[in-house]
């Protein structure tokens, strides 16, 4: 498992030189009006942090490959409506997220295979050993497989928030909510996460 | 919901959920799965060339449109009132 202070912050963009800035800026208005190797450029540019934001999300690598085909595919159907004097990334990661959840609610109406990732999630933490003791594995199983049953917008604020501390600016940004809304939606999860654990007979 | 229950909580969750690597990146080039997707959309480049395809139903609506504008008058001002 990383070390927290190894996990990639998103606002850590280095500083641009006035050459590069232009560069960029050129690139953003020709991707703007359609040009397809500005876009290949900036998908070149961005398809890592944009498949690592899914992944963070969806948790699947396969599906996160999916999503990321998909991100970009609507980042190009909407390139008109981009606003150059805007940051890129911020604007993939929104869309990005919006394909996530719309992933999620997807899979949460096919019954049953919504848990299956988060049981192999599961299965290969029990063979590390930054794993807690005093956590059984029993628990952290039906933990996973209480979080699968959570809404997806509230999973998706949880899992960001909790389990990848991401800032709670920047989930608000992706999610298109105020930085409250985002503190609630966490609230509400763990809320109902403690409800369905003491209904399966475990007291955290 | 006390303080202490919630941060349990979120401890037990971190403990399910590992965060994920960073260094994680795709397995593959995902760039000609993009372009194969962009191709597939209805008037992308590759639809482009094939004109005769891309429109014929809205052809097809519009003259239905128009016959059946001819053949009942009097429901133009209905259909005006509701645009």
């Amino acid at each position: 498992m990383p070390e927290r202070s190894e996990i990639v912050r998103f606002d850590s963009v280095p500083e641009l030189s006035s050459n590069d800035l232009e560069h960029s800026q050129n690139m953003l208005a020709r991707f703007r009006q359609g040009d397809l190797n500005a876009f290949e450029t900036l998908f070149r540019e961005h398809q890592r942090s944009v498949y690592g934001w899914i992944l963070r999300i969806v948790r699947d690598p396969a599906a996160a490959e999916d999503l990321t085909v998909e991100t970009f595919w609507r980042i190009h159907r909407a390139h008109a409506r981009f606003e150059p004097a805007r940051a890129f990334e911020p604007w993939a990661r929104r869309i990005a997220t919006r394909a996530a959840l719309d992933w999620l609610r997807a899979r949460r109406t096919e019954s049953g295979r919504a848990a299956t990732n988060f049981d192999q999630d599961v299965a290969d933490l029990s063979s590390r050993s930054a794993a807690d003791p005093g956590i059984a594995a029993e628990t952290r199983l039906k933990t996973a497989q209480a979080f699968a049953r959570l809404p997806p917008g509230l999973r998706i604020a949880a899992v960001l928030s909790v389990v990848e501390e991401q800032p709670h600016k920047e989930v608000a940004a992706a999610l298109g909510i105020s930085v409250g809304a985002v503190k609630l939606r966490v609230f509400r999860a763990i809320r109902l996460l403690r409800k369905d654990l003491l209904e399966q007979g475990i007291t955290p | 919901m006390k303080k202490q229950d919630e941060d349990r909580i979120k401890q037990i969750l971190r403990e399910a959920l590992p965060p994920v690597d960073s260094a994680s990146e795709p397995s593959r080039d995902l760039w000609p799965a993009v372009l194969r997707r962009i191709d597939a959309e209805p008037g992308s480049e590759l639809s482009r060339l094939e004109p005769g395809r891309q429109n014929w139903f809205d052809w097809a609506l519009l003259a239905g449109l128009v016959v059946f504008a001819v053949s009942f008058p009097a429901t133009i001002p209905v259909f005006l009132y509701y645009l």
